[in-house]
């Protein structure tokens, strides 16, 4: 199978460059875009990739696959056209190869305030929660912070400061949505401008892209028609 | 060599669930902490955690932390330490509590309480009354959820974290304390010393030991690694769990909670074959008994498929309902990794390594402990170890479903304190000498400078990787063992002539993993060594030329040192305020 991969290591490329591997797959069997590149690693020491749990929880290997973002241990070779065409999340600086600087979406997460806030003392034992107000978590609580949504967003590419991006958001919501979370009007006054939500178009790349089938478009419009309801 | 330098009150090396529960407590309490970790924390392994946390809450039937306690002492075949367990049930639901008002978003019950589901090997009254429904859950992503709360109460409670820093070793000041750590930074290759007046390990499990495992590709027992060239002892190595229901052929866990909301096990004679290992628990008995039994059938010639290798696991009679809204995780799993939509058909399963049971010996208050020549235990002043890369022992020979992300946040928190404690009576700034923080560099430096000539470290870590799997694995024997030690002596010599072909500085990933293929190689000596030693078959450890448990000459701890030389130390059999838990024969 034909790979043709982006490379680029600060100390030695003045920029980057596409390389070609080949993998022979009746030798060694790889299922899995994962298990292809860590086949090509042992061949080639330098291709750099992040990784850790291989079955699509960590959220560490996103990448640009064939064009479209997505996680590498669970996107599988016998779905793609050859070459297959493996480069790093776009909107992203670069750090090395296929590693991106995710610093940016990081603060934008941080800025949410993603922790549970509850100004009243805890009870002795757990805070009760109806199954159908758990529900409205599902769907928010589940993202692993990979980054394929936010960095396939032309919203975010414009205004990776001001826009929180569809990850940032979906957990702006997740804690808006928690029964259990007071701090409802905090954190809806922090999103009023005309950025930290209002920048998203719609354009559903996130919905699209999203690994875990989570829908950030909806948890926005979701959060607009509350600010619209409080007659902001 | 003079190192840029950064002091914290403390230094906690893992932000998975122990490390970041320890760090919250610490920063909690206003204490300046440094959480170093390799990975950007929601990526460390406690994120693939399933099933749930147990701890007797008694949401759904009676229930109390004693019967929890008995199920664990019998779980760890009597090898886990009876203090400790007494410790981890007995602050069970308060540490539940505590995860749900920091926002753990938990499944709930009709009256709004926290979900809790049946898991292997817990029972109620003493063994006596049937299985206990005792295992908190957020569907079956428990731990992504309580990875998630807990790197969220790190932002607000402002942790320091070191994200993308690699934890290379300990260093000692003059007195011998452990003063801090080197750590290097995975983007630029610079390195940095941490001092702290705690060292906190919390590096997980080391399960990439083994080719076929459903550990992430992170687990590679640094923590054991580092404690060992800094020349203290390692305990229970030859404890190595293997879940029964890991995905045919790729390794990724179907969680325990399956067979908890009615799953269960077939062989090719369309046959519930755990009726005939475990006439009353059956598929809910114990892991390392239905492990075994998976690997009976196979052998027998009752095993599934073309090959014969792997044994069915049915979940397809359920209400689908219940699988999309209790199991979703691991239907999205099996469709991904064996092509089987499990609503519709039964999985393909077989028994892949997961967890550590052995591992770093500490006290209950999370200090790590090390022995003298005169036998006598001591804690090594200034280091703890939490979570799975610590032995408590709270799992001792087998660990039961659930029990792990418990001891996470309870042996994290509890070293919280301890920490927290010790630096309100005393604060030392000791002076470390420049040759300490040479020593600690030795293994950097011999991978910066190798001669390019010499074998890749893929090359050896597949070697090793086979070799365990091959030698140590479910099932072992003295003379398989005996053979699999040399190999692997012969492999660790290969290793110091390795060579790094890749010596640039920016996230250098091939460096990393030669630095991780150390502490894989010095886990699987010390597993080798260990387990060929204990000639009888207790838990996990199963060996087919000592059959039974042999409590008269083996219930008891190994303790492995660095020279390779094993010792022994006695299981605490005294509990806190309970009546101890006499070893009994082990049926489920």
């Amino acid at each position: 199978m034909k790979f043709s991969i982006y490379r680029y290591n600060p100390e030695v490329d003045s920029k980057p460059y596409m390389q070609n591997y080949e993998l022979d797959l009746t030798k060694t069997p790889a299922v899995m875009v994962l298990d292809a590149i860590k086949l090509l690693k042992a061949q080639d020491e330098t291709l750099s990739f992040r990784r850790s749990c291989s079955e699509g929880v960590c959220g560490s290997d996103a990448m640009n696959i064939n064009g479209r973002n997505a996680l590498a241990c669970v996107t599988s070779l016998s779905t793609l056209k050859e070459p297959v065409v493996l480069r790093p999340l776009p909107g992203m600086p670069v750090i090395r190869d296929l590693i991106v600087d995710l610093t940016n979406f990081y603060e934008q997460y941080k800025k949410t305030k993603p922790y549970l806030q509850n100004s009243q003392p805890p009870p002795a034992k757990e805070r009760l929660q109806s199954p159908e107000e758990r529900a409205k978590l599902d769907g928010l609580y589940e993202c692993i912070l990979c980054g394929c949504c936010s960095s396939a967003c032309p919203s975010y590419w414009w205004n990776p400061d001001k826009f929180l991006g569809p990850a940032a958001a979906l957990q702006a919501t997740r804690f808006i949505l928690d029964s259990r979370d007071d701090a409802t009007q905090d954190r809806l006054a922090q999103l009023e401008d005309a950025y930290s939500i209002f920048r998203c178009r719609s354009i559903m790349n996130c919905v699209d892209v999203c690994p875990k089938g989570l829908n950030p478009t909806k948890a926005i419009a979701d959060i607009r028609d509350k600010l619209i309801e409080d007659g902001v | 060599m003079l190192l840029p330098t950064q002091s914290f009150d403390a230094v906690i090396i893992g932000a998975g669930g122990a490390g970041m529960r320890a760090s919250l407590q610490l920063a909690q309490n206003g204490l300046r902490v440094a959480l170093v970790s390799k990975v950007f924390p929601t990526r460390s392994h406690t994120v693939s955690a399933q099933g749930g946390i147990t701890a007797a809450l008694g949401n759904v039937d009676e229930d109390n932390w004693h019967w929890h306690m008995f199920d664990t002492v019998k779980g760890s075949d009597y090898l886990g330490d009876q203090d400790c367990i007494e410790y981890m049930c007995q602050m069970g639901p308060e540490v539940v509590y505590e995860l749900e008002h920091m926002g753990l978003p938990f499944s709930r019950l009709d009256n709004g309480k926290i979900y809790q589901r049946p898991f292997g090997g817990q029972s109620k009254n003493y063994g006596t009354g049937g299985q206990a429904t005792r295992t908190s859950a957020a569907a079956d992503r428990t731990g992504h959820a309580l990875l998630h709360t807990l790197y969220q109460k790190n932002i607000e409670a402002k942790t320091t974290i070191f994200s993308e820093w690699y934890a290379l070793n300990l260093v000692k000041d003059r007195e011998g304390r452990i003063a801090g750590v080197i750590v290097l930074s995975i983007e630029t290759g610079e390195t940095l010393f941490l001092r702290g007046n705690a060292v906190i390990l919390a590096t997980g499990g080391a399960g990439r030991i083994f080719q076929t495992t459903s550990n992430a590709l992170i687990n590679t027992g640094d923590g054991i690694g580092m404690v060992l060239r800094a020349g203290f002892p390692v305990q229970d190595m030859e404890m190595w769990q293997f879940h029964p229901t890991g995905i045919a052929g790729a390794g990724m866990l179907i969680t325990e909670g399956t067979r908890g909301e009615g799953g269960y096990l077939l062989n090719n004679q369309n046959e519930r074959f755990m009726e005939r290992y475990a006439p009353h628990a059956k598929d809910l008995a114990s892991r390392d008994v239905v492990s075994r039994a998976i690997l009976v059938e196979i052998r027998e010639g009752r095993g599934c498929g073309p090959n014969g290798d792997h044994v069915l696991l049915k979940i397809d009679h359920l209400d689908p309902k219940i699988i999309e809204s209790r199991l979703p995780g691991i239907r999205t799993l099996s469709m991904t990794f064996a092509n089987v939509d499990p609503e519709k058909e039964p999985i393909p399963v077989v028994p892949t390594c997961h967890y550590m049971m052995g591992g770093i010996p500490t006290n209950k208050f999370g200090q790590v402990l090390t022995m003298t020549s005169s036998s006598q235990e001591i804690p090594v002043p200034g280091l703890y170890a939490v979570g799975e890369c610590a032995c408590v022992s709270v799992h001792g020979a087998n660990r039961l479903g659930g029990n792990s992300l418990l001891d996470l946040v309870v042996f994290g928190r509890a070293a919280g304190l301890h920490v927290a404690e010790e630096l309100n009576q005393k604060r030392s700034q000791s002076i470390v000498p420049e040759e300490e923080i040479d020593k600690a560099l030795t293994q950097l430096n011999r991978w910066n400078n190798t001669n390019k000539k010499g074998e890749r470290v893929a090359d050896i870590r597949l070697e090793l990787q086979k070799a365990m799997q091959l030698d140590f694995g479910v099932f072992r024997t003295g003379k398989v063992m005996q053979e699999g030690i040399e190999k692997l002596k012969l492999l660790r010599e290969r290793l110091q002539h390795a060579s790094l072909t890749d010596t640039s500085h920016v996230f250098n990933t091939a460096r990393i993993e030669a630095l991780e293929l150390d502490n894989l190689m010095a886990v699987a000596i010390a597993t080798a060594i260990s387990a060929e030693a204990r000639k009888e078959s207790r838990g996990a450890h199963s060996r087919e030329d000592f059959k039974d448990r042999d409590d008269v000459h083996w219930l008891k701890h190994t303790v492995y040192f660095p020279d390779d030389k094993i010792s022994y130390r006695p299981v605490n059999m005294k509990p806190l305020t309970v009546e101890p838990f006499p070893p009994h024969v082990r049926t489920y």
